[in-house]
């Protein structure tokens, strides 16, 4: 398939089945993704979970903004993506880092055993 | 002083006298010089005390260079006397220009108005001055390396002020030079830094002088409002059609706004020549050194007040009602300030006092049209009067602050004190008014007669004529106490210029005499080593102190010889009158008050000035007698004389007016207790109101702070619910907002 039809059929939205998943389908995959990582984030108190919960956050709000891209045949949403995957990396290096350097503080992983930085 | 009189004379005939308004010609450039070489003075002397010279160098400079002056004031005469009056322009001071028209520009330049009413009063400012700067090496001796230097920096400072007020071409240069005398007499009363009523005094005639100082202020805003200028030449060439409307007696075409203004420049000079309601910082401006008291609070300063009603007095002359008021004002001060020196115990006070006094005859003077009077009263005064407060001085120097009358006694007889005495009587006799052979005599005499000839103000005359009495009876009870009679003397028991707390002491005491070297007060004194050469034996002034004094004595006489050079004060009348300061024999209140045609009043059918000649004669004599029968015959010790048998006959008066007739206490009670009272309320205010609302400004966010500070509990959980919570109501809202 081109790239001309595919887009076509992402913007008109095929009724059938199996056809193409529409922007909905993104939409919705993006979003249960971002809930996810946010009642992940709450709940667990397990500072690499945590961590992991908040990627997975960064990556649901990249999947809209691709699937975005991609409805408004807009590159810029992809190019985006790209840059924050690439912070992100750069991040996640520093994240368990730090995780590494509490946990050898405290010998604990537990997010409210540090509660220092109080009004 | 007699060789630089004889050629002045020789010119004083010129036509100056009689002439009518002149305008003045240009000046010549060298008498810039009168103002700036004490400036020079001023700022050798600063630079002395910045090095902190320890010699007497400062003093040398202000002699020298205040010599100068004195001399380029002598040139700058001569030419007055050759050329009339004269404008030296300095440099372009002040000029704002707003359109091309009358009164569309204020003009103040740095120029010096020469007329021979400005040359008589640099005379005797810049000759005193520098006779009083040299008896001052000596009298400061004690402060070499200490004050000395400030002291002869304010010194020289005060005289460039004095010129600038005298000589100023435009009346924001006098308020200049009348702010600058301000100054300098609050910082020289307040030369003793170191003692609480010395700075109280210092802040006292400060604060005094800001009254007089703000009418003097507005009267010149007036002035600029009404004439379009503050120059001198201008206001003299508007003020003219005013004295031809006088002189045809058509006193109700001058503008009202034209009369209110002698009125708020008369309030300035009573504020600066201390008269009533203003008097009270004079008597306490004794604080300061002695050489001060003479120069600025008896000699020069004080009568600028009497300068600038005499620079102003066309305009005084055009007011109905100025001239009465600075009448009665000044013979009321005349009286009270007479009846208060004749009770108090401090010599230097009394010679304050009678300051105060002289200083109502002037204004007296001015009020009864004898302007001429006036000035040679001033002339006169300022020499005998600073002679008497430098012998007082000298006393004062020698005995260690001593300065109550009950505790001296006999000092003219003792070894070394034979010039003081001289001078002292002198001074007393001129001040006495004894008849023909003083010069104060003679211009005291002038007020006394233009006062019983004028037809409208001769209850003055009486008020002055018994205050010349009481004058004598008071000045010659401080020569019969201290410099006559049995040798006895009691040392002060503090250092120069603290005699206030001597005083004290003294009347703790109830004075008690001591036999000569007895040296008393000092086996209470022990602690002050230091100063035993003052404590124990009087020290006799020294060569410096000497020379000024016979100097001064030898003037005092010479000054006879300018005053009687000629009819109606001779020489120093024709200084006057040809000047603004001219009397015109009318004023518009004369015309107010007896229509156009009115005449000399006289004396109980006698010729007044005439008259007086004799009877201010007989009452000059009675009131010296009356002081030698009282202080002087009979008298065995230092702290009792006859007159204390007469005490209790004056009831209370007496107390009354040794307790300055609680004028004090008065303005204490009206002024200073009000005052006193609201500053407290607002203080009050302040520190609640102003105060509450700027604190509760400052405690707003710290309360905020602390409502709000649980909420950062550091849980990382708690910030990601709030996080998640405040996106969820935010997207319910725009869910609502939209729908």
């Amino acid at each position: 398939m081109s790239l001309m039809n595919a887009a076509y059929l992402a913007q008109t939205g095929y009724p059938e089945l199996m056809a193409a998943p529409t922007l909905a389908h993104y939409l919705l995959v993006s979003a249960l993704m971002f809930g996810i990582g946010l009642i992940g984030f709450l709940t667990r108190r397990n500072l690499i979970i945590m961590f992991l919960c908040t990627e997975l956050m960064f990556q649901a709000a990249g999947i809209a903004l691709v699937a975005f891209g991609r409805y408004h045949l807009d590159f810029t949403g992809q190019t985006f993506v790209i840059f924050v995957l690439t912070v992100a990396a750069a991040e996640a290096a520093m994240a368990l880092a730090l995780v590494v350097l509490l946990f050898r503080s405290k010998e604990s992983l537990d997010a409210q055993e540090w509660t220092e930085l109080k009004g | 002083m007699q060789s630089i009189v004889g050629p002045l004379l020789a010119m004083a005939d010129t036509p100056a006298a009689a002439a009518e308004y002149v305008a003045p010609g240009v000046g010549p450039a060298y008498a810039l010089l009168v103002p700036v070489l004490p400036l020079i003075a001023f700022v050798l002397c600063a630079v002395c005390a910045a090095m902190r010279v320890k010699s007497k160098l400062p003093a040398w400079i202000t002699v020298g260079l205040l010599a100068c002056s004195f001399g380029v004031t002598l040139a700058a005469t001569m030419a007055v006397r050759a050329g009339g009056p004269m404008i030296s322009h300095g440099f372009e001071w002040i000029n704002f220009s707003w359109g091309d028209g009358p009164g569309q520009a204020f003009v103040a330049d740095f120029s010096l108005y020469l007329d021979s009413l400005t040359c008589l009063w640099m005379l005797f400012v810049t000759g005193l001055a520098t006779l009083i700067a040299l008896y001052a090496s000596e009298y400061m001796s004690h402060d070499v390396g200490q004050g000395y230097n400030r002291f002869f920096a304010a010194f020289s400072l005060f005289v460039f002020s004095m010129a600038c007020l005298v000589m100023a071409d435009n009346l924001v240069l006098l308020y200049l030079g009348w702010e600058g005398v301000g100054l300098c007499s609050y910082l020289l009363i307040g030369y003793f830094y170191k003692k609480p009523s010395a700075v109280a005094a210092a802040k006292k005639a400060f604060i005094v002088n800001r009254i007089g100082d703000l009418f003097l202020a507005l009267g010149i805003m007036l002035c600029f409002v009404h004439f379009g200028s503050v120059e001198y030449k201008t206001i003299f060439e508007q003020a003219r059609p005013y004295m031809e409307l006088l002189t045809q007696g058509r006193i109700a075409e001058i503008p009202a706004i034209a009369q209110i203004i002698p009125l708020l420049l008369m309030v300035g000079a009573f504020g600066k020549s201390a008269q009533l309601p203003l008097y009270v910082w004079l008597p306490d401006a004794m604080e300061g050194p002695t050489p001060v008291s003479a120069l600025i609070h008896a000699a020069t300063m004080v009568t600028a007040g009497v300068f600038l009603i005499a620079r102003a007095y066309p305009l005084f002359l055009i007011s109905e009602s100025a001239l009465p008021i600075v009448g009665w004002v000044g013979a009321l001060t005349a009286l009270l300030a007479a009846t208060i020196g004749m009770a108090q115990f401090d010599i230097k006070r009394i010679m304050a006092y009678s300051t105060v006094s002289q200083l109502g005859y002037m204004f007296a003077g001015l009020a009864v049209l004898g302007s001429t009077a006036a000035a040679a009263h001033v002339f006169t005064h300022a020499f005998f009067k600073a002679m008497l407060f430098l012998s007082c001085g000298a006393v004062m120097h020698g005995f260690a602050g001593q300065l109550d009358l009950r505790k001296l006694s006999g000092v003219g007889s003792m070894p070394g004190w034979r010039i003081v005495s001289i001078a002292m009587l002198i001074g007393c006799l001129n001040l006495a008014g004894f008849p023909v052979i003083t010069a104060g005599f003679w211009s005291k005499d002038m007020i006394l007669g233009d006062a019983f000839a004028n037809p409208s103000l001769q209850a003055i005359g009486w008020i002055l004529l018994l205050t010349a009495g009481l004058t004598a009876y008071y000045t010659f009870r401080v020569y019969f106490r201290v410099f006559a009679g049995p040798q006895q003397y009691e040392m002060g028991d503090e250092h120069h210029g603290t005699h206030d707390d001597a005083h004290a002491h003294g009347d703790h005491h109830g004075g008690h005499g001591h036999e000569p070297g007895h040296g008393g007060g000092h086996d209470k004194h022990d602690d002050h080593h230091d100063h035993d050469d003052h404590h124990d034996t009087p020290h006799a002034p020294g060569w410096a102190i000497n020379t000024v004094l016979a100097v001064l004595a030898v003037a005092s006489f010479a000054i006879l010889i300018p005053l009687k050079s000629g009819p109606d004060a001779g020489w120093v009348g024709s200084m006057v009158s040809g000047s603004s300061a001219r009397t015109i024999g009318d004023a518009a209140y004369l015309h107010s008050a007896h229509g156009a045609g009115h005449a000399h009043a006289t004396f109980f059918g006698f010729d007044a000035h005439k008259a007086m000649l004799v009877v201010s004669s007989i009452v000059g004599l009675v009131g010296i007698g009356v002081a030698y029968w009282l202080h002087r015959a009979g008298r065995t010790t230092a702290a009792t004389a006859r007159a204390d048998a007469l005490l209790p006959a004056a009831g209370p008066l007496a107390r009354w007016a040794q307790n300055k007739w609680y004028v004090d206490e008065l303005y204490d009670a009206i002024v200073r207790k009000p005052l006193l009272i609201l500053s407290h309320l607002f203080h009050v205010i302040d520190r609640y109101l102003v105060d509450g609302l700027v604190d509760l400004l400052g405690w707003a966010p710290r309360g905020a702070g602390r409502t709000l500070r649980p909420s950062q509990s550091g849980q990382l959980h708690g910030y990601a619910l709030g996080m998640a919570g405040g996106i969820v109501a935010f997207l319910v809202i725009v869910l609502l907002v939209i729908t």
